[in-house]
């Protein structure tokens, strides 16, 4: 940033051109302090309601409680500290077949969803971007899946997937969608990709209006065809909205909930991810063996969104980082203008 | 050499043949385009919204259309013990004072990020949208066990207190888009003329992000209302239940068939108030959400 200033007290790095060093500096200490002031709610709420629990979650994953018997045969009640028994527990005996069921379930849902949902995104972007009559229309109905709760939703195909619902009509075959099988799985990857895919095709679609209609132009000028126009310019272009886009459905699906419970149920094994393992242990007040699995789901999260971020580049606040950018080099324009005034 | 020619020709021809053709396809296939793309948002809403008016008698039909129309299962979800009334109000009450409690906490950061110069504002911003990378689950563990020990099991406060979690970085995240697309010079101008910063915030930047905050407040209010897991987790009594959670938990008369019709008439209360909002202010909440990014 352009107004470092190295201790409180000491002159900025780089005084402003333009003469009066007093006033900026005054107005930099100023603006940290309310800065600091405007944020600390902000801070103290998150750190209060998420940064806390994560913390308090890690210790509750060392910990047991319920009834056991001590080496000398009497009973001990209350929590107790066990280490890492409760991850072992989770990686060794029947928990282990259990745990990664789960993690492949989720890690299944994660993958096969945001493939679909990406594709048929973009799919709806070009279309909407190509028809440009009756995109209100589209705009609309494009937004009715995502205002739906998921946990409605989750109830809407759980109707429209029943054994003489619609959709068995429509095929004309009895399948057991909501039974535990992998027709659970397709539906709950059908219903997933139903209320999320057409808010990514809306998210393109923004992306896509930003290309300048000069590029494809010249593209075609030069003889690009629709496809190579697509892969050569499109893509690469919208690339940094849908790359926030895929990572941020990504983790939403990563810690996926209301849909399969509500679409399949929880404890159904072929649907079973790992925040439902989590909520159905602590429901039954297993906190330990909970928390143990919520923070390997914490874990899991934290390494994909940082080798997306890493190996993809997504640059969630790069928007923001452009902005100071923008504002430094209008600033440094102004006092400029301002200083050769001056003189 | 003849070869060539002749293929040559053929191409010609079918290009010509094709170019007629396509001149009509260009015609109609936006339109076909957009019907797809439009029923296959639509078709699933339009099956709960036609199931609801169904009787219940008939209501494993697969007509397009009710046989008959009926107002049964509406009646059905208020009736009886469901508690939906009540629910309604709950969810009202969760969303609406989340929204609140975001917008004043929010609206201040936002204002600092967008318009306050000072060191770590990128990795305060990153901080801050890294909270939404958090599982719930992993956050809802500790603060259960702590509602239980303090009391909260079955209280407003334990729904809307980790909800503040949730919806405190998206809000943070849009407000910020907003406030900087407001122009910088309009404040400085004010300052210039004597206002206080505080004074310029107030007559100046609250007025212009007035459209802004009301668009936040519209997806915050609906991620709320959206809200699940929290929601089933730290209430066990029925009046408590927000609406969500209300109708997932509708049981039949017989206790193993599901009463979809009475399901589907109560999601049609839920989410028509919330589709018409949607609808009525769709541009804004299209530049919301885009400007955002995403959630």
């Amino acid at each position: 940033m352009a107004t470092t200033v190295d201790r409180k007290g000491k002159a900025p790095a780089a005084p402003r051109p333009g003469g009066r060093s007093a006033r900026p500096r005054k107005d930099v200490s100023g603006s940290r302090r309310l800065a600091a002031f405007l944020l600390s709610p902000t801070l103290l709420v998150l750190g209060l309601v998420v940064g806390y629990p994560v913390i308090a979650g890690f210790r509750e994953s060392l910990f047991t409680r319920g009834q056991t018997l001590d080496a000398d045969g009497f009973v001990v009640e209350g929590e107790r500290f066990v280490g890492l028994d409760n991850y072992t527990a989770i990686f060794s005996g029947d928990a282990a077949g259990t745990f990664w069921n789960a993690f492949g379930n989720t890690t299944f849902f994660t993958v096969t969803t945001v493939t679909l949902e990406t594709v048929i995104g973009v799919t709806m972007a070009l279309i909407m971007q190509w028809a440009f009559r009756g995109r209100g229309l589209v705009r609309a109905s494009v937004l009715v899946p995502w205002a739906i709760p998921t946990a409605i939703s989750g109830l809407l195909w759980r109707w429209i997937f029943q054994a003489d619902g619609a959709f068995n009509a429509m095929i004309r075959q009895q399948v057991l969608w909501t039974a535990d099988g992998f027709e659970s799985k397709l539906a709950v990857i059908i219903a997933e990709v139903w209320k999320t895919s057409p808010f990514i095709g809306l998210l393109v679609l923004a992306g896509l209006q930003m290309i300048p209609r000069d590029v494809y132009e010249a593209a075609r000028v030069d003889g690009a065809g629709a496809v190579q126009q697509f892969w050569r310019i499109t893509l690469p272009l919208v690339k940094p909205a849908l790359l926030v886009a895929v990572l941020f459905r990504m983790l939403d699906v990563l810690r996926m909930f209301d849909l399969p419970a509500v679409l399949i149920g929880v404890n159904k094994r072929s649907v079973e991810t790992l925040t439902m393992i989590s909520w159905f242990e602590a429901n039954n007040l297993r906190y330990g063996s909970a928390a143990a699995y919520a923070t390997i789901l914490f874990v899991y999260i934290a390494v994909i969104s940082y080798l997306f971020v890493k190996l993809l580049g997504a640059d969630i606040i790069g928007d923001a980082r452009q902005v100071t950018k923008g504002k430094k080099i209008r600033k440094a324009g102004k006092t400029g203008k301002t200083g050769r005034a001056s003189a | 050499m003849t070869a060539v020619a002749r293929t040559s020709a053929g191409a010609a021809a079918q290009r010509g043949r094709r170019g007629r053709r396509g001149r009509r396809a260009k015609r109609i296939l936006p339109y076909v385009g957009i019907g797809v793309v439009v029923l296959y948002c639509l078709v699933p809403f339009y099956w709960m919204v036609v199931s609801a008016f169904r009787r219940p008698q008939d209501q494993f039909d697969n007509t397009i259309l009710p046989v008959r129309w009926s107002l049964e299962n509406f009646s059905a979800v208020f009736a009886g013990d469901n508690g939906f009334g009540r629910a309604l109000v709950n969810s009202f009450v969760v969303a609406g004072l989340t929204t609140a409690l975001t917008l004043v906490v929010g609206v201040f950061t936002a204002y600092a990020l967008a318009r306050l110069d000072f060191p770590f504002k990128n990795a305060v911003l990153g901080i801050i949208i890294g909270t939404t990378m958090f599982p719930g689950i992993s956050q809802l563990i500790p603060l259960l066990k702590l509602f239980t020990d303090i009391g909260w099991i079955n209280t407003y406060q334990a729904m809307i207190v980790p909800s503040l979690g949730f919806a405190l970085p998206l809000t943070v995240w849009l407000l910020t888009a907003f406030f900087r697309q407001l122009p910088f010079e309009l404040e400085q101008a004010a300052m210039v003329d004597g206002c206080t910063r505080g004074q310029a915030f107030r007559k100046i930047i609250v007025p212009l992000a007035a459209p802004g905050v009301f668009t936040t407040a519209i997806i915050t209010f609906i991620a709320a209302w959206n809200e699940f897991i929290i929601a089933l987790s730290v209430v066990n009594r029925k009046e408590m239940q927000t609406a969500t959670v209300a109708i997932s938990k509708f049981t039949g008369v017989s206790g193993f068939d599901q009463p979809f019709g009475t399901q589907m008439a109560a999601g049609v209360i839920v989410t028509v108030p919330l589709v018409a909002v949607v609808l009525i202010f769709q541009r804004r909440i299209v530049a919301g959400l885009t400007a955002g990014g995403v959630k």
